[in-house]
């Protein structure tokens, strides 16, 4: 069997493995699952520039939030249909990334990490400062009217998992599609030796920035479609800690692989949600997670899985 | 023959360094030049000047009569300008298929697969296409490099000091490969090896202190009085 056959195997069993959780689990894990599946296409975006081609970010949470106030800003003020809303969340992630690619991409390394962070704080104090049109703080609750797609209440919780699927099913197959195309391989390359891979005829910026709004478009479908299936849309989501989260996730299940995202998603969000029922120093757990990640599998759980012996997973 | 490249004037300072000195040169169509020159000559700068590694200061470069000096260097390798590098830069963790089907497929969309088996049957690594890069030896990674540079299909080939850190047995190898590669592809090749220059080179340019000291054949290079004295070292040349 080639590594081709194997890889799109293994993905699509993962996805119908993923769709029949829904028969089986109890309703909370259920409705855990979709933000999972959701919070893992955020994180599978960040992935694509992180992961694949190296652009260490800590801006994401700006795509992010602009994926939800696109979706819920029109919603909101304009009274636009769920669709089409959802469709402007993906495209305001990715024109935000554009923007501070453009800008941010002059810059690598630490200032590229310091660059990303300033935008998002900018964006951040921006929804508060614009707080008569954004709902500031305390952000708005998106009307459960507004939450209909294609006939289907999102707001029930057969049609919300549905939609998470279908939108993590995308995210992930498109994904594999892309790192196994030959643009992957180029992503790869800009990571592993950025001097190299102009000298072979590719332009790093333009490798790195359309990686960026890729990824900005994975952050903004994601952060619109957690508006829209959750209900809920705050200036609390472009907050740094939702830029560390993607990353968190990604170094968990393994960076620059293409199910490192939800494995690490799946993994962190139960470690949070099983740890906070026994202690309020949850987060003192998940530190201990992480410096156990970094001492015994620096390259996550996948990583760490094809060293040793997986070599053909993407 | 048409010149393939040519430079005219070309000039880079680094603080108060002269590297390259309003340098004159002519790349002839289909010919290995040999680009000679002591320590610290300036022969790695000239052709970064030349691949675009390094900005012109003053000068011009011309590539088949098209004046390229504002190009950057990704578009120059586009052009057909391929530059290898001195110190081994291979993509140390991806397979050899990979390192090479990066070049290819910079060069064309094409038959990928094709074009990797091509250059790596040409430099002998084939059958090693799954072997991770920083696995190989430093021979075969020297060679992987040199694959890389052909898999671009350039006109012009760069080759910075290619048989550094080779053993006798595969320099033969190498000159027999860099010999079949004229006259479809240009070779400019800057070379420490004495012997493998004398031998391989139509022509010769020797720097010294960022300008061109000498040009011409090998023959005429030795017996060049100046090159002699500036660089072989008078009577007890050897190198």
């Amino acid at each position: 069997m080639s590594a081709g056959t194997k890889a799109w195997g293994l993905h699509l069993l993962v996805l119908a493995l993923v769709f029949l959780a829904q028969f089986v689990l109890p309703s909370y894990h259920a409705t855990n699952l979709a933000r999972i599946m959701v919070l893992a296409v955020f994180a599978m975006g960040y992935n694509l520039a992180f992961g694949y081609t190296g652009l260490l970010s800590l801006g994401h949470a700006l795509f992010f939030a602009a994926g939800l106030y696109g979706m819920g800003l029109p919603i909101w003020h304009l009274e636009v249909a769920a669709f089409p809303a959802l469709i402007l969340g993906l495209l305001a992630g990715g024109v935000m990334a554009g923007l501070v690619g453009i800008l941010a991409l002059r810059t690598a390394g630490v200032s590229f990490m310091i660059v990303t962070l300033m935008f998002a704080q900018a964006g951040y104090l921006t929804l508060l400062y614009l707080n008569s049109w954004t709902g500031g703080d305390e952000g708005f609750v998106v009307a459960r009217s507004a939450r209909v797609l294609f006939g289907f209440d999102l707001a029930s919780d057969t049609p919300r998992f549905i939609a998470a699927f279908v939108l993590f099913a995308a995210g992930l197959l498109l994904c594999l599609w892309l790192v196994r195309s030959p643009f992957g391989r180029v992503m790869v390359a800009m990571r592993e030796n950025e001097e190299r891979s102009r000298m072979l005829g590719y332009d790093p910026f333009r490798v790195k920035l359309i990686t960026l709004i890729l990824s900005g478009v994975y952050a903004g479908g994601a952060g619109a479609a957690y508006g829209l299936l959750f209900g809920y849309v705050g200036g609390s989501f472009a907050t740094i800690q939702y830029s560390i989260l993607p990353m968190l996730y990604v170094l968990l299940g393994g960076a620059g692989t293409v199910l490192g995202p939800f494995l690490g998603a799946l993994l962190m969000f139960y470690l949070i949600d099983i740890t906070s029922g026994y202690t309020d120093a949850y987060f003192f757990v998940v530190g201990a997670a992480l410096v156990a990640l970094v001492l015994f599998a620096p390259k996550g759980i996948l990583g760490s899985l094809r060293e040793r012996v997986l070599q053909w997973l993407p | 023959m048409a010149a393939m490249i040519e430079a005219k004037g070309l000039t880079r300072c680094f603080g108060g360094l002269r590297a390259v000195d309003g340098v004159d040169f002519t790349l002839e169509s289909g010919e290995i030049h040999g680009l000679i020159g002591p320590n610290g000559a300036g022969k790695t700068t000239f052709v970064s000047l030349l691949s675009g590694r390094v900005p012109v200061q003053s000068g011009t470069i011309r590539l088949q009569g098209e004046d390229i000096t504002q190009l950057p260097a990704h578009q120059r390798v586009r052009k057909g300008v391929a530059y290898t590098f001195q110190i081994t830069s291979v993509y140390p963790r991806l397979s050899v298929f990979d390192n090479v089907a990066l070049a290819s497929q910079s060069h064309s969309a094409g038959n990928v697969a094709e074009g990797v088996a091509e250059a790596l049957a040409k430099v002998g690594l084939t059958g090693l296409e799954q072997a991770i890069a920083g696995t190989l030896s430093y021979g075969h990674q020297r060679l992987l490099e040199v694959a890389m540079g052909l898999a671009l299909k350039p006109l012009v080939l760069i080759l910075d000091e290619p048989t550094q850190g080779l053993a006798s047995g595969e320099i033969d190898g190498f000159k027999t490969l860099i010999r079949s590669l004229v006259p479809n592809t240009t070779i400019l090749l800057i070379e420490h090896n004495m012997d493998v220059v004398m031998d391989l080179a139509h022509r010769i340019t020797v720097l010294n202190f960022g300008q061109v000291l000498a040009i011409g054949t090998p023959t005429q290079i030795r017996q060049n009085r100046a090159v002699q004295e500036a660089y072989l070292g008078g009577d007890d040349a050897a190198g």
